[in-house]
C-alpha cells in the first residue's frame, strides 16, 4: 500500500455529520471493476446540480457553487475536516478509493465508522480522531484563513497548526507501522501461512462440519 | 473460567495469533460473495500471482446489479439492459469460475441476496465466522455466527489468507424484555434501537441482542434485527442458539451432514453468553412500548413512532444534530409537526436483506389480502430474497394475493434497496420501503425513503399513506416459526 510519514497540506472543511459512503461516492459509481477513476464523482450529489452518471465527461456538468469543494480557496486540498460518525453505512471501498483520487491523503473528525476506518487504512489514508472541541476549533480556524494548512506528522503523532500549536494524536501501532512503511499486509499475513495452517486443522478436527471438502 | 459472552467465544474460537499491539488474525469460515465488491479483489489475487486459500469456503451470487423483471431476467445476463452492471456480473461469474469458487449464477432458483441465500442454504452456520464485502453481513449474527461486513482489500486478504486483520470489539447487550404488541414486529424493535442508540451508537461494539422478546422471534425475525445492527453503528450484531436456531438449519443443503449432526448440536449449545459474563455497554427496552416505527429523515436514527409527528429541529440536542435535522426535513419535503400518518406516498418497496424473506412476504400479504393498492401508489413492488423464497410464497399462493392487490411480484435481487438496477425512485419521489438505509439519493437520485416493517409498508401501499397498522383489520402471524 501507499506509504503515508508526513504532510503539509491544504485542508478543506466538510461541516456535515453522518457522511455515509453513499454520499462519498453513490452507488451508479460503484459498477466499475476498477480502483481507480472515482476522483471526478466523489460526493457526487453535493458536487455537482444534476444526476451523474458512469463513464460520463464531468467537465461540462453544472457544478454546485454552495459546496465546499467546489470553492476556489480549497483547490488542491488535500487533508479534509469532517464532523462525526463520518463513513457511516455501506462497507464500499469506493469510498475510500474515492478520497483517494481525488487527492484526499487524511481525514480528521471527532469519529468514524468502523468498516470505513479499516477501508482506508488499507489505502494509505490516515484517519485522525479528535474530540470534538478540538475538530470545532479546526473548522474555525480553517473557514476564518484562506490557505489554511497542518502539518500532520505519523511518526511524531503531531499535527502542527499554522500559528505553531501543536496538537496529538492516537494511532493504531500496526496500522501506523503499515501506513508508514508502506505495508502489504496480505504478505504479511501469509509469513504466518503456518500457524493458520496449524489452526485449520485443528479447527477442522474440532468441528469438521465446517469444512465441505472433508 | 471466567463468564464469557457469547462474542468473547467466537473471538476465542478463531483467533489465530495475536500481536502485542492488539491486533489479531482471526481464521474466517465463511466468505461470501458478490459482482460489486469482489471485482478488485479477484484482480488483486491475479496481479499477485496468488490462489484462494481455501475454495470450500467460498459462495458466491449475483444480487445487486439483477434486473427483477420476469421479460428482462428471463434472458439471463443479456437481460441487463445496462452493460456496466452487465459487465460487473459477467466478472464474477468469470472470477468464479477461473478461481474455481462455487456461485449461484443469475438464473440459478439458489440466486438471490446473499444474506438471503447464505442462511437459507445452511452455508451460515453457528460458531462460524463469516463475512462478506458487504456491511449488512451483521445479517449472519442471527445464528450465533461472528459475522461483519469487509472492505474489498480485506475480501482480498480473505481469498489469499483464509484470515482477517481484526481487533476485538467491546461488548454491549441489547435486551428486549417482554411482549410486542400485535402487528409489531422484529423491524420495529431494530428501528427502535436505533432511535434510541443512534447510528454511532454501536461503533466499536459488537451487539447482543437478549430478552424474551428477542427469544420469542422466529430465525427471519432474529436476522432482520442483525441485519440492522450496522445502522447503529455496530459491525456485528449477535443472538444465542437455542431452539430455534437448531431447528431451522437442520436438513439445509449446507448444514452438518446427519453423522456430524449431534456433534454440531453439542457444540452449539456451547454459544450463548455465560451467566454473569461482563458486558461494556447495556441497553433494555420493553418489548410492549414498542410501536410501529417510521423514519422521517435520512438516517436510520431519525425514526419516531406512528402514532407521532415530525420532529422539530429546535428541540435539537445540539447544533450539529439541529442542522442535520433541518437539511433531512428539506430533503424530505415535510415539516416539523406533521403527523407521520398525513405523509402521502408514491411508491412501495417490500424487499431487501432487511426484510425479503418468506415470514415478512406472509405478513404484507395478510395485510394485502382482498383490499387494493390506493390510486396515488404509482407502484408498489415486492421483490423476494431468493429464488427459494420466491418458489415457497408462490407455493402458498402469496403471489396471487399480492397481484390481485395491485402489487407487481418480481424475480428476487437487491432491486430498490440501493437502486443499482432499473428499479429506483424518482426524484423527489417518495418510498415506504422495508429496506434498511434512508440516506439521501439511497434509492434513486433524490428519493425519499421511509424505513418501516412489512406489514407497514403493505397498509401504507394500500392506504396510500402511513397508517398504523394495529388498528388494522388483519391477522398478523404469530411470532414463533412454525
Ligand atoms: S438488499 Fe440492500 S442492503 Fe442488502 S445487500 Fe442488497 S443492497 Fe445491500
Amino acid at each position: 500500500m501507499k506509504k503515508f510519514e508526513r504532510l503539509d497540506g491544504l485542508v478543506a472543511p466538510l461541516d456535515r455529520a453522518n457522511v455515509d459512503t453513499d454520499l462519498i461516492i453513490p452507488k451508479q459509481f460503484l459498477k466499475s471493476i476498477k480502483r481507480t477513476g472515482f476522483g471526478p464523482n466523489l460526493f457526487d450529489e453535493l458536487r455537482y446540480l444534476d444526476e451523474g452518471y458512469p463513464g460520463q465527461d464531468t467537465s461540462s456538468r453544472p457544478l454546485n457553487p454552495d459546496f465546499v469543494l467546489n470553492q476556489s480557496r480549497y483547490q488542491g486540498a488535500q487533508v479534509l475536516l469532517a464532523r462525526r460518525n463520518f463513513g457511516c453505512g455501506s462497507s464500499r471501498e469506493h469510498a475510500p478509493w474515492a478520497l483517494d483520487d481525488f487527492g484526499f491523503r487524511v481525514v480528521i473528525a471527532p469519529s468514524f465508522a468502523d468498516i470505513f476506518y479499516n477501508n482506508s487504512f488499507k489505502n494509505g489514508i490516515l484517519l485522525i480522531t479528535l474530540d470534538e472541541a478540538t475538530v470545532e476549533r479546526l473548522f474555525q480556524e480553517t473557514e476564518a484563513s484562506e490557505g489554511y494548512r497542518l502539518d500532520i506528522d505519523l511518526d511524531a503523532q503531531t499535527i502542527t497548526t499554522p500559528s505553531g500549536d501543536v496538537i496529538a494524536f492516537d494511532a493504531d501501532p500496526f496500522r501506523k507501522h503499515c501506513l508508514l512503511e508502506g505495508l502489504d499486509d496480505i504478505g504479511l499475513t501469509l509469513e504466518q501461512s503456518g500457524a493458520i495452517r496449524d489452526f485449520e486443522s485443528r479447527h477442522r478436527a474440532a468441528q469438521p462440519w465446517l469444512f465441505r471438502d472433508a | 473460567m471466567s463468564s464469557r459472552t457469547l462474542y468473547d467465544k467466537l473471538w476465542a474460537q478463531h483467533l489465530v495469533t495475536s500481536r502485542d499491539d492488539g491486533s489479531a488474525l482471526i481464521y474466517i469460515d465463511r466468505h461470501l460473495l458478490h459482482e460489486v465488491t469482489s471485482p478488485q479483489a479477484f484482480e488483486g489475487l491475479r496481479l499477485a500471482g496468488r490462489k484462494p486459500w481455501r475454495r470450500d469456503a467460498n459462495l458466491a451470487t449475483p444480487d445487486h446489479n439483477v434486473p427483477t423483471t420476469l421479460k428482462e431476467r428471463s434472458a439471463g445476463n443479456a437481460g441487463i439492459l445496462d452493460s456496466v452492471s452487465r459487465i460487473q456480473v459477467e466478472t464474477l461469474d468469470a472470477n468464479c469460475e477461473s478461481f474455481d469458487i462455487e456461485e449461484f449464477r443469475i438464473n440459478d432458483e439458489r440466486q438471490g441476496i446473499v444474506h438471503v441465500v447464505g442462511p437459507e442454504q445452511g452455508a451460515t452456520l453457528p460458531g462460524m465466522t463469516v463475512v462478506c464485502g458487504d456491511s449488512h453481513t451483521a445479517t449472519h449474527g442471527a445464528f450465533a455466527a461472528l459475522s461483519h461486513g469487509i472492505g474489498t482489500s480485506e475480501v482480498e486478504h480473505v481469498l489469499a489468507t483464509q484470515c482477517l486483520i481484526a481487533q476485538k470489539m467491546k461488548n454491549m447487550q441489547v435486551r428486549v424484555e417482554g411482549k410486542l404488541g400485535l402487528g409489531v414486529t422484529a423491524k420495529d424493535i431494530v428501528l427502535a434501537v436505533i432511535g434510541r442508540i443512534g447510528t454511532a451508537g454501536g461503533t466499536g461494539y459488537a451487539i447482543e441482542f437478549a430478552g424474551s422478546a428477542i427469544r420469542e422471534l422466529s430465525m427471519e425475525g432474529r436476522m432482520t434485527i442483525c441485519n440492522m445492527a450496522i445502522e447503529a453503528g455496530a459491525r456485528v450484531g449477535l443472538v444465542a442458539v437455542d431452539d430455534n436456531t437448531i431447528e431451522y438449519l437442520r436438513g439445509r443443503p449446507y448444514a452438518p451432514s446427519v453423522e456430524q449432526w449431534p456433534a454440531a448440536v453439542e457444540a452449539w449449545r456451547n454459544l450463548v453468553s455465560d451467566e454473569g459474563a461482563h458486558f461494556d455497554k447495556v441497553v433494555e427496552l420493553d418489548a410492549a412500548e414498542i410501536e410501529p416505527q417510521v423514519t422521517w429523515g435520512t438516517s436510520p436514527e431519525m425514526v419516531v413512532n406512528v402514532s407521532a409527528t415530525v420532529p422539530d429541529p429546535a428541540g435539537a440536542s445540539d447544533e450539529t444534530v439541529e442542522r442535520g435535522m433541518k437539511r433531512a426535513l428539506e430533503y424530505m419535503g415535510l415539516e416539523a409537526g406533521q403527523k407521520i400518518t398525513d405523509i402521502q406516498l408514491d411508491k412501495v418497496f417490500i424487499g431487501s436483506c432487511t426484510n425479503s424473506r418468506i415470514e415478512d412476504l406472509r405478513e404484507a400479504a395478510k395485510v394485502a389480502r382482498g383490499r387494493k393498492v390506493a390510486d396515488n401508489i404509482q407502484l408498489a413492488m415486492v421483490v423476494p430474497g431468493s429464488g427459494l423464497v420466491k418458489r415457497l410464497a408462490e407455493a402458498e399462493g402469496l403471489d396471487k394475493i399480492f397481484i390481485e392487490a395491485g402489487f407487481e411480484w418480481r424475480e428476487p435481487g437487491c432491486s430498490m434497496c440501493l437502486a443499482m438496477n432499473a428499479d429506483k425512485l424518482g426524484a423527489g419521489e417518495r418510498c415506504a420501503s422495508t429496506s434498511n438505509r434512508n440516506f439521501e439519493g439511497r434509492q434513486g437520485y433524490g428519493g425519499r425513503t421511509h424505513l418501516v416493517s412489512p406489514a407497514m409498508a403493505a397498509a401504507a401501499a394500500i392506504e396510500g399513506h402511513f397508517v398504523d397498522v394495529r388498528d388494522y383489520d388483519y391477522a398478523p402471524a404469530a411470532t414463533m416459526s412454525a
